[in-house]
């Protein structure tokens, strides 16, 4: 695999200090631009395994955007983690690496590098208010095709789903219209097509 | 029917503590280092009818971690500890996470408080898998005695398979009593777990093909090398004597390439030789084996060999572009990847470059001869002590362990290695009381072998108990303390970075180790007269059983070559230390 970054061909020999172009190889990546990558991590569900991965990202210094867990297939004891995470192409790479070397992952996928992936998220939002307020609230969520859940005369509950850019742009516009509070799943993703993973 | 078969279809009932006996036994467990308590004391009296494990009863349970690992390091076995729950695991964690650190096949059963007690700040209750989660390769709390079998056995593959590492397995007190069936170890097997160790060909046509170029290369191996077994390290003196190769090891790889060789070059890094180090940075070509590009190695990564085409052989994927970008990577066992390599090498026609000019070049790094330093008639000078224990030793094929600290160093850079797994000492974590019980563990291991372990005064101290540990089990270690009064290495580095204020390194106190020795039933020895040194260690390898040599030592030497923090492979401090070598960015460097 070749680093791409053009490494200086051999030359001659040269003692004491460099004066010359410095290396290719730089610990320092801060000329690697950060991305955000969503992870399918797929694991043996075996007490701890959620700690072992948080804990992973924690003590190696990586970042969680967010993260959401369940069973995905009993018979076989195997869950689905999602995370959302940042980094440059570096640490995305190690991040890929340290998960896999965890005993009970089976298996990564890059959803976002397979440029196949679907993302979507799941937001309960509360919003209360009364008169034109409230209309314009029932009418917003109509357009985004949200769900109410629940309702008091002075409140009401919407579900939405969506990408996650459309829920925070859901909940922008209900912050004028009252909203009181939210509450979100995180990212859940697949990839496209028939094929698994 | 076959034995194996016999296993196989045998699902005898019996008592958890019973299962991991039997499971120790069908794993060919044959020594364990432990310490009991309540919470595993069942296992403990399953034990007691257990004559075929040995028990080391130590005395302190960092002492058993450490000791399993000094087993495992100079057998490639995998080592065993048995602990109890709370302050016996706890304890564990210093020799988990050394083990962890430097790849080390090791199991650790540790006792739990009853299930319905976990959860409740029990007595000597600890949340054992939640504080080994990140310095284990793996871990376990076992809640269902039918489960125990599987998962000890599964413990033991993952321990000693793909990188190695320290297993921990929790085993709660009413586990150890209930009745469960035993499984065999055929047909355990965790399907997530597959580490990979066929290496891909084109990968090592692609090597081999680097090497037929080549003008300067250099093999720059670690201790991935010994954990791969013997094979690797025959793969690697064959594929060096096909290609003429110079070789340089981590402070983890000394022995997998012979001292003696011709074209050896001496341990790379921070204490490295000269010749390593210029070598290092440079080559052409650097084909990296079983080791990790370790800050102690590379010194400042934006300098590191700049010139370089760089292969990187490593079991572990993560390890691959950590520190250092490489051009061609090789997932496998480092020994399968140097046996395909060599033949691989040979297969290819035509004739490779000629190595002499660089072999001259590097002759000429050489003869700065950096590891000289001023004689003394009066004083002992520290690498007289460990040239005068070589020469005196070297016959004896004799196993070393060390403390961490200068004293570490000279002894990778004083005392020379010809075979693998006779060098144990902490390296990835540096724990300062790891020889004792290493050399306890090693001298398990290999009852009639010279077992030394070369140690401060400052470093013995923290594990000194295990003395008694060496004397109750007639273990005849050797205790060899380069006694200096000083914590040499903070000293070394307050007087590098700190100008001259040596805060809390000095010990204004000292046991006197002859008569430490003698109240601990071993045997004291102390030197001050370097012209005496000889015959005070002749008369300690000759002693019979364990030995604490006090060797007084020059008080303020200081541990040179040294690539001071921040700087690069071809700016190491051959001389004396003046006090500049050490930049801003460098200070804040470890």
């Amino acid at each position: 695999m070749s680093d791409g970054s053009g490494a200086p061909a051999p030359t001659a020999p040269q003692n004491g200090p460099q004066s010359g172009p410095k290396s290719a190889y730089f610990l320092n990546h801060a000329d690697e631009e950060v991305e955000r990558r969503t992870l399918a991590v797929l694991v043996d569900n075996e007490p701890g395994v959620l700690a072992r991965v948080v804990g992973l990202f924690s003590g190696r210094g990586y970042n969680i955007d967010s993260l959401t867990v369940a069973e995905v297939d009993a018979s076989s004891h195997q869950s689905r983690i999602t995370i959302v995470t940042q980094g440059t192409p570096h640490i995305l790479e190690q991040i890929e690496a340290h998960l896999m070397r965890l005993v009970p992952v089976g298996e990564v996928v890059d959803i976002t590098k397979s440029k196949r992936g679907i993302e979507r998220e799941l937001a309960l939002v509360k919003v209360a208010g009364t008169g034109e307020k409230r209309v314009e609230a029932l009418r917003i969520a109509q357009i985004f095709r949200a769900n109410v859940i629940d309702t008091t005369n002075e409140s009401f509950i919407f579900e939405l789903t969506g990408a996650s850019d459309k829920i925070s742009q859901f909940v922008d516009l209900m912050t004028p219209l009252g909203l009181v509070e939210v509450s979100r799943t995180g990212v859940l993703s697949i990839k496209r097509g028939k094929e698994k993973g | 029917m076959t034995v194996k078969a016999k296993q196989k279809t045998e699902t005898r009932l019996m008592t958890g503590a019973e299962i991991v006996i039997s499971a120790l036994r069908e794993q060919g467990v044959e020594v364990m280092f432990g310490y009991p308590g309540g919470a595993v004391l069942p296992i403990y009296d399953a034990l007691f009818a257990a004559d075929d494990i040995r028990h080391i009863l130590v005395r302190h349970e960092q002492g058993a971690g450490h000791a399993a690992e000094g087993y495992a390091r100079s057998t490639g076995k995998c080592g065993v500890a048995l602990v109890t729950s709370g302050p016996g695991a706890t304890n564990m964690v210093t020799p988990i996470t050394d083990a962890m650190m430097d790849s080390i096949p090791m199991v650790v059963i540790s006792g739990q408080v009853p299930t319905h007690l976990i959860g409740t700040d029990a007595f000597q209750e600890a949340d054992t898998t939640g504080i080994t989660r990140s310095c284990a390769k793996h871990n376990y709390l076992v809640t269902d005695v039918d489960q125990l079998a599987r998962t000890i056995h599964e413990a033991f593959h993952i321990a000693t398979s793909g990188r190695p590492g320290p297993v921990v397995i929790d085993i709660p007190k009413d586990v150890q009593f209930a009745t469960g069936t035993y499984v065999g170890k055929d047909g355990v097997h965790k399907p997530t777990y597959a580490p990979r160790t066929e290496p891909q060909p084109e990968a090592i046509e692609a090597v081999a093909e680097l090497i037929a170029m080549a003008r300067r290369p250099i093999f720059y191996t670690g201790g991935g090398v010994i954990n791969s077994g013997t094979k690797a390290s025959e793969a690697l003196r064959k594929l060096q004597a096909e290609t003429g190769i110079p070789v340089t090891s981590t402070l983890m790889g000394l022995g997998a390439f012979p001292a003696s060789h011709k074209d050896w070059l001496g341990m790379v890094g921070m204490h490295g030789s000269y010749e390593a180090n210029n070598a290092m940075h440079d080559c052409d070509l650097m084909i990296c084996v079983g080791a990790r590009f370790d800050d102690r190695v590379t010194g400042r990564v934006d300098a590191f060999s700049p010139n370089s085409k760089k292969v990187h052989i490593d079991i572990d994927p993560s390890s691959i572009n950590k520190i250092v970008r490489v051009d061609v990577p090789i997932v496998a066992d480092c020994g399968i990847a140097l046996e395909a390599l060599l033949a691989a090498v040979k297969h290819r026609k035509g004739k490779r470059p000629d190595l002499k000019p660089w072999k001259a070049e590097i002759d000429a790094w050489r003869a700065r001869n950096c590891f000289a330093y001023e004689r003394s008639d009066t004083i002992i000078k520290p690498q007289f002590a460990i040239e005068r224990l070589y020469e005196l030793t070297r016959d004896r094929d004799p196993f070393i362990t060390t403390e961490v600290g200068q004293h570490q160093m000279w002894a990778a850079q004083f005392f020379h290695f010809d075979a693998p797994n006779h060098w144990m000492t902490s390296g990835g974590l540096g724990t300062m009381g790891y020889g004792l019980p290493a050399a306890v563990g090693v001298q398990c291991a290999h009852p009639d072998a010279l077992v030394i372990d070369i140690a401060g005064e400052a470093s013995i101290q923290m594990m000194m108990q295990e003395l008694s540990t060496a004397v109750q089990f007639c273990l005849p270690v050797k205790v060899f303390i380069l006694n200096n009064e000083w914590m040499g290495m903070v000293r070394q580095w307050q007087e590098l970075l700190h100008g001259e204020r040596y805060s809390h390194s000095y010990s204004q106190s000292l046991p006197d180790f002859v008569k430490l020795a003698e109240a601990m039933g071993a045997h004291g020895i102390r030197c001050e007269d370097p012209t005496q040194l000889d015959e005070k260690i002749i008369e300690m390898i000759e002693h019979p059983g364990p030995v604490l040599f006090d060797c007084r030592i020059e008080k303020d030497g200081n541990c040179l070559p040294m690539i001071p923090s921040g700087s690069a492979h071809n700016e190491m401090i051959l001389g004396q230390i003046t006090g500049n070598e050490i930049d801003e960015a460098g200070r804040k460097l470890v």
